[in-house]
């Protein structure tokens, strides 16, 4: 099975790229391989993945546990899953200080303060010797946030980071994730299936699909002038705040891919209301369609007159 | 806008379907020393819905809607209050009476996983309703059965697979033919699509609309998603912490949001729009969100809100009519 096929793509230092797509797109093994954290019996059976000028695919194991952590810091979805629950929140944030030995451990103890507080944890100096059961949802993420600055890596890798958390608490979560990375110039990866929070916090973003990219390039043109019928149908597929009157949502007809079972040709074409037969046997290149646009399509949104009257 | 105040101002002139007042539901939790302490679920609720009506609940994890939601079905007892359908009170109805009207109610849950038996063969979960109300028998119990799938659009051949053969979204369709089998005139559907794909809760968004059309369904809609929660809903209701803070027509509660938490929710919504993301600002809650077993005193939310005076700690605000015409618990209402 092939959870990832042929992905490409590079992010500057400062930027925020948001991965978008469903269950089974592939985002969040494109994500684990950047980490080289594919789960057994997985691998990356190609390709490379530069990080500056060294590839983390060809790394030593020792060299792939220094730069976990000290070059690029991963935050899950479940904190409470990701934290040790009999160790203290303060000595878990120094923890992850000293297994890299960028700091002494009398360094590492000296920050774990500060950067609670950078994070914004309320009553930090009280809280550091609290335990992970003693924190919210929300502020177990900060902890998990804090942790991955700890080491001032320069890439954030954020799988899902606000998806098991109440909207008010997501709003702050997003907020400290654009303030960091500005303060910082820290890199940022979002890995979500919330297009809204792509939106809010990313200037780019990449669309994927049965493990493909089908579509990439800045959020503005992602979402004011989608080319990938995936893409345009997803974003009116969402009910949204700001609707007035009723419309009616336009749903994706079908299920998200099933990868062991692939359709040939284009493999969102048995979905797509917009096919040619083209879509049916052949499977379209990442083709730049506009200024740091790309997009996986024979047919192009901007070819399909009223698309909202497209029956299929 | 006003085409979506008036079919609600004619409703309100009609009996309502469901009347749940001064509704109480409390749990005993960690048995100790000097007794249990308890945690305040629901306290205090009065909630109407109108025939035909959707009426969203809204809130936040931990607030009671999915309690409320239990409690307004009979699922859970109420510990105290009253829950009136077509005008007979739920909680004091036993036997046979309860059954009929239990009939006519039925609820969708959040999880198409955990809420279907894996033993159960799809056809045997959607027609366990059937037999459980001694409703049809025989070759009338197929017939049914396949009817309500091909109205849920789910293929009546596949009457004899497992829960597991199907997708998420088809066993959202499974959860939601079982819940139309018996021709039920009230569903409360408890976070239908938040476990579902992005592109699948349209499909099940617009199935739930559909079958309220074809059937004259009325819906108590709960979700944290303020933004399903708009779309489907003629109504809001805003919980937090166990208590309603306001209530009004969709229009009203998004365009004049009164009490201070709807306009923080409001705020705190992302808009796939990366325009109108630029110029949003969410107003940032301090705080937690307090515990249920001991909560604050006098408004609920004067520990956190950011417009709070002495007597939000002092004077519980009452559920009440405000100038605009809808309803909100508040002192200060719209000063946000």
């Amino acid at each position: 099975m092939t959870a990832v096929d042929g992905v490409s793509f590079e992010i500057e230092r400062g930027e925020r790229v948001g991965i978008v797509g469903e269950s089974g797109s592939g985002k969040t093994m494109t994500a684990l391989s950047i980490l080289r954290l594919v789960p057994e019996p997985g691998r990356i059976t190609n390709g490379r993945i530069l990080f500056g000028e060294r590839d983390v695919v060809h790394m030593t194991d020792e060299e792939i546990r220094e730069f976990r952590g000290a070059d690029a810091a991963m935050i899950f979805q479940d904190p409470m899953t990701s934290l040790n629950p009999v160790l203290r929140v303060g000595f878990q944030i120094e923890e992850a200080m000293a297994a890299h030995r960028r700091f002494t451990r009398k360094q590492a103890h000296e920050r774990v303060v500060p950067i609670m507080k950078r994070v914004r944890i309320p009553a930090s100096d009280q809280r550091v010797s609290d335990y992970p059961h003693q924190f919210s949802g929300g502020m177990r993420q900060r902890v998990m946030i804090a942790m991955g600055l700890s080491n001032e890596a320069p890439l954030l890798i954020a799988d899902e980071p606000t998806t098991a958390l109440d909207v008010t608490v997501q709003a702050s979560i997003i907020e400290l994730l654009r303030d960091l990375s500005n303060e910082f110039s820290a890199s940022v990866i979002l890995i979500t299936h919330n297009l809204s929070v792509v939106a809010s916090l990313c200037q780019r973003v990449i669309v994927m699909y049965a493990g493909r990219i089908v579509e990439q390039g800045p959020t503005r043109a992602i979402f004011k002038n989608p080319q990938h019928p995936y893409t345009w149908s997803l974003l009116r597929s969402l009910p949204r705040i700001d609707e007035r009157g009723h419309e009616k949502l336009i749903s994706i007809s079908g299920l998200p891919p099933d990868l062991s079972n692939l359709p040939p040709g284009c493999k969102f074409h048995p979905r797509c209301r917009f096919r040619v037969d083209q879509c049916l046997t052949q499977e379209p290149d990442l083709d730049q369609v506009g200024e740091g646009h790309l997009a996986r399509c024979w047919v192009l949104m901007r070819n399909v007159p009223d698309p909202e009257a497209v029956k299929r | 806008m006003t085409a979506e105040a008036s079919p609600a101002t004619t409703r309100a002139a009609t009996a309502p379907l469901l009347r749940v007042e001064k509704v109480v539901k409390h749990f005993a939790v960690g048995a100790g020393l000097f007794g249990h302490s308890v945690v305040h679920a629901v306290d205090g609720v009065d909630l109407v819905v109108h025939p035909g009506e959707t009426l969203g609940l809204v809130g936040e994890s931990g607030c009671g809607k999915s309690t409320l939601g239990r409690v307004i079905v009979q699922l859970q007892p109420a510990t105290s209050g009253h829950v009136y359908f077509k005008d007979v009170d739920l909680t004091r109805t036993r036997g046979e009476k309860l059954r009929r009207l239990r009939q006519q109610m039925q609820m969708i849950f959040q999880d198409p996983y955990a809420s279907l038996n894996p033993r159960m063969a799809v056809g045997d979960i959607i027609a366990e309703p059937l037999h459980n109300f001694r409703v049809a028998r025989g070759r009338a119990v197929n017939e049914r059965v396949q009817e309500v799938m091909r109205v849920c659009g789910l293929n009546p051949n596949f009457i004899n697979r497992y829960p597991h053969e199907f997708s998420g979204g088809q066993r959202q369709r499974i959860g939601i033919a079982r819940a139309l089998v018996l021709n039920p005139t009230f569903i409360v559907a408890d976070e239908p699509v938040s476990a579902l794909d992005v592109s699948i809760q349209a499909q099940i968004v617009n199935l739930m609309e559909d079958l309220q059309e074809r059937f004259h369904l009325t819906f108590l809609f709960v979700a944290h998603d303020l933004s399903v929660v708009h779309h489907m809903s003629d109504r809001i209701s805003v919980m937090y912490l166990g208590k309603i803070v306001e209530v009004g027509t969709t229009a009203e509660v998004r365009d004049t949001p009164l009490h201070p938490y709807t306009k923080v929710l409001q705020s705190s919504v992302p808009i796939p729009d990366p325009d109108l993301e630029v110029a949003r600002r969410p107003i940032l809650l301090t705080g937690e969100i307090p515990s249920p077993v001991n909560p604050p005193s006098g408004c609920r939310f004067h520990t956190r809100c950011p417009i709070a005076q002495p007597i939000c700690s002092e004077v519980e605000p009452p559920l009440e009519r405000k100038q605009d015409g809808h309803l909100a618990a508040c002192h200060f209402p719209g000063k946000l």
